[in-house]
Order: C-alpha cells, then structure tokens, then sequence
C-alpha cells in the first residue's frame, strides 16, 4: 500500500485586521481521536479566524463529523488541545460552549415540540430569557424562513423545514463561532442557495466551519477548505489555491478525486 | 455562577416536565398505577373485610409490586429516547454540565411521579371516613412508597443512559427493581437462610439488607428511621452517578 500523497499546502498566517492581538476563534492542535483500535481523526492542527469559512472536505468516513464532534465538545479528543476564542475547551468546556453554535448531521429535533418552544428551550439554554428569549426567536425564525411553521409540532416538518429549525437553533444566541455539519444536505436547490448566502453573510462577523460533499458550495462560500482523507489533512488553501493543487486538474472535483481514496479501493 | 446552573437545571426540568404531558404514555401509566394500587387494595388486600383503618397491609404493601413495572414505563424514555433522536449530541454541545441535566430530568419524572401517588388520595378519605386512623403510618406509607417509586426510577436512568432503545432499557429496569425487590423479600430471604448452612446466615441478611425491600417495610409500618430515608437518597446518587458513567461513555 503506498502513502497517502499528502500536498499540504503552507498558509500564510492570515493577518487580521481587527483582532490581531488576540487568539485566534477556534484554534486545534494536533487533535487526535481513536475508537478502540482505529484511528478516526490523526494529528489534524488548524486556526480559524473572525471572517474566515472553513471549508470540510472529504469522502465518507474521512474523520469530518468526529473532528467537529471534538471541537464542539462532545467527543474527548484522545490527544490534542481546542481553544475557542482562547478557552480551553477540554478545562472550561462549559465556558468555551457558549460562544459556539452547532449544527449536528442529520440535524435531530425533539419530536414533540413546536418549532416555537424548541427554539424558546434551546435559548433558555443559552442563558435568554423573557423579551431577550422572544427576541431571538423572532429574529432567527425570521433569518431561516421559519415563520410559516412557527407553531407546527416538529414531528410534522418536512425535511428542509427540520434541517433549517436545527440550524435556527444554532445561530439563536448570536455565536461568534459556528460549526455546521452538512448544513446543505437534504435540502433543495432553493434552500441550499438561501443556506449558503446566509453562511456567506454571517461568515463576515463570524468563525464558520462546515463540512459539505458538494464541491461548487466550497467555492460559493468558503475563504478557505481542507481536505481531510483517513483523518489526515491531506490538503489546505484557499479554494483557488486547491484547484491548482495537481497538475493536469481544472476543477476542485478532480483534485478532490486525485487527491482522496475511495473507500472502495483496498 | 450558581444562578447559571440553576436555570439550565430549570430549563432541562421544564423541558422534560411539559413532554411527559405531550405523549399519552403518561396518562395511561397513571391510570393503569391508579386502577392497580385501588384494586389490589380492595380485592387482594381485602381493604374493607379487614376492618382495619390502616393502609399499611391493604394499600401500601403492594405499591413495590407495582412500582417494579410502571416506573421504569415512565422512566425509559429519560435518556435513550435522547440517544435515538440524536438530541444528546446537541444537549452536551450547550453550555451546561451533564449533571445538571440529569437532575433536570430526574426531578421531572420525580415530580411526574408525586403527581401520580397523589392521587390515590380517596383512599385517604375513605379511610377517614370510614374508621379513625393514625395519621403517622399514613404519612410514612407514603414517604416510603414515594422513595421506593424514586429508587426505582433512579435505577431507570442509569439504564436509559446506556441504551437507544427504550424497550431495552424498560427489560433491564425492570429486571434490576425485581432483583433489588426479592433479594430481601421476607419469604425468600427465609427460605434463602434455613436451606444454606448456618455460618451463612450473616451474609444473607447483609444482601437483604441492600434491598429496597427491607428498608420499605420498616418505613410502611410507621417507623420513619432516618437510616431507611438515607438507605434510599444513596441508592438514588448511586444510580445517577452510574448515569452520568453512562452518558460519559457515549461521548468517549
């Protein structure tokens, strides 16, 4: 079996202007995961800054969810360090949770809910109550075009509707950090468009990773993408900088496919 | 700080309180505990034959038997139901602490429970009515019954904690209340010590000794002993600390 053809592209450190003296948003070094004797997530080290979308690439299985899943605090890493805006999440993971919103795959609900009360528990969460709890309520239903279904029980969204409630309830305490897993999966062509000029929009203010399998949303969005292969980043840059990566290759699709192995080979 | 963990604890409680009232389960387990506690009262415990104005032996004598069923029926859905939906994954990614979601949901299904034991008021009534009883062995009946019901329920969390499947963690609760039940039921633990050498009787009675059982009977007859109350509130932190093993585990 031959190495995987890492082409690690060096970064620049991307100068800042409006907060380069402070840490950067999200900051991983050397984060490692291992289930049992497998080895998900290997020495994966990234920066994000306010201003910045990062981009998730990879084939299924690549090590993506478990690497946002330890960034966001569910998983424990078995190795490596996450600074959220300078807190350490794996000591003050309480503290470091409040400046993220997270959208998790497959975007779960609680069934019996509306989508009013589910987002009014998940601001009560976030520390909003009374007029500021109303408040965010109205302004994300308003942002994600919730306001049709405001008081439908969850159990009977369609599943654009689920995925855009999920994401409401991610963005409902205004984070300085947003962790989307396939935020556009599932969604229709319309919705996808509405999803990704949003990420674009709030990309401006924000520190946004995303993990996505369609290509085109890497350069609709993303100032910058990495793609991870068997829980290695095998490649970094800017999604112009990518699509140069291999020679002979135009579009990001063939360096992706150049690049990664899929999972049907050996 | 502390006002911070005290309104997520109140955010889970009011959260799961309300979804308890938005299935039907819980309906049909109170009125299932309900139609048992009254009928084994009057048909199996003679209540009215024994002419006897105390609830001890007619009332609360069945309530470990059906606790052992019900409470892991209103307790399953506690944490495996989190797991199935994949709202775990969200809940441990808010800024709060597992333990004060496990106290939140944990005081929901007490307070669920209360609601449920209340009740069976009447028959507080009737007996009044009917003869003049002594208001304490009521008073402990209840205070036993009610922590037998918590124990029972705090034993469900630690299973739903481990499982997805709220059929599986009903089995397992289930299996678990019986065994704590019979380990120090007084015919068993009998038969246990004349069939087993003498010099083991000690450890016998030392396992009986850890079942909600004994500690039950003591409290129902009217003798509230502080010993039987902690007996109880250990076997409750005992069980929410295996919970809080469990949903650790699901993260590693």
């Amino acid at each position: 079996m031959q190495d995987s053809p890492c082409v690690t592209l060096a970064l620049p450190f991307h100068y800042n202007p409006y907060n380069h003296d402070s840490d950067p948003m999200i900051q991983v070094q050397n984060l490692r995961k291992v289930f049992g004797s497998k080895v998900a997530v290997d020495d994966v080290s990234f920066t994000v800054e306010k201003g910045q979308v990062l981009g998730f690439l990879g084939p299924n299985g690549a090590g993506k969810s478990t690497s946002m899943r330890m960034v966001t605090g569910y998983f424990r890493p078995t190795a490596g360090s996450i600074k959220i805006g300078g807190i350490d999440m794996l000591e003050e993971p309480e503290l470091a949770k409040r400046s993220i919103g997270y959208l998790p795959e497959n975007a779960p609900l609680y069934s019996d809910m509306t989508v009013a009360s589910f987002l009014g528990f998940c601001a009560e969460m976030r520390g909003l109550n009374g007029a500021a709890k109303a408040k965010a309520i109205d302004r994300v239903l308003d942002l994600c075009f919730l306001h049709k279904v405001r008081n439908q029980s969850v159990d009977t969204l369609s599943k654009g509707y689920r995925h855009r409630t999920c994401f409401a309830q991610s963005i409902i305490h205004d984070p300085e950090v947003l962790i989307l897993d396939e935020p556009t999966d599932g969604l229709d062509p319309n919705q996808k468009h509405e999803i990704r000029n949003l990420i674009k929009h709030m990309g401006e203010t924000k520190a946004i990773i995303f993990s996505t399998h369609i290509l085109e949303e890497v350069e609709a969005a993303c100032t910058r993408a990495m793609i991870i292969d068997r829980g290695k980043v095998v490649a970094d840059g800017t999604p112009a900088q990518l699509k140069k990566l291999v020679p002979g290759c135009n579009t990001l699709d063939e360096v992706f496919r150049s690049i990664t192995r899929s999972d049907l080979e050996k | 700080m502390k006002n911070r963990d005290l309104a997520n604890t109140m955010a889970i409680f009011k959260r799961e309180f309300l979804s308890y009232f938005n299935s039907p389960v819980l309906y049909v387990i109170v009125v299932i505990f309900l139609l048992a506690a009254m009928g084994f009262a009057f048909f199996f415990g003679r209540f009215l034959d024994s002419d006897n104005a105390s609830l001890t032996q007619a009332f609360f004598f069945w309530h470990p038997w059906i606790y052992i069923v019900l409470a892991p029926a209103v307790g399953m859905r506690m944490w495996s139901e989190e797991h199935r939906l994949g709202t775990f994954e969200l809940l441990m990614t808010m800024p709060l602490s597992p333990w004060q979601a496990i106290i939140g949901k944990f005081v929901a299904s007490a307070l669920v429970w209360a609601i449920g034991l209340a009740l069976t008021f009447s028959i507080v009534i009737t007996v009044c009515w009917l003869g003049d009883p002594d208001p304490g062995p009521i008073m402990t009946g209840y205070a036993a019954s009610y922590l037998y019901a918590l124990g029972c329920l705090a034993v469900t969390s630690a299973a739903s904690a481990y499982t997805r499947s709220q059929v599986v963690c009903f089995i397992v609760s289930v299996a678990l209340c019986i065994l704590l039940t019979l380990i120090g039921y007084p015919g068993i633990v009998d038969t246990v010590v004349r069939t087993l050498p003498g010099s083991l009787e000690s450890v016998v009675r030392f396992v009986s000794y850890l079942s909600f059982m004994d500690h039950f009977y003591e409290m129902s007859k009217g003798i509230l002993v502080i010993r039987d109350v902690l007996y109880f509130v250990s076997v409750i932190v005992i069980a929410l600390v295996v919970t809080n093993m469990g949903l650790r585990s699901k993260r590693a």
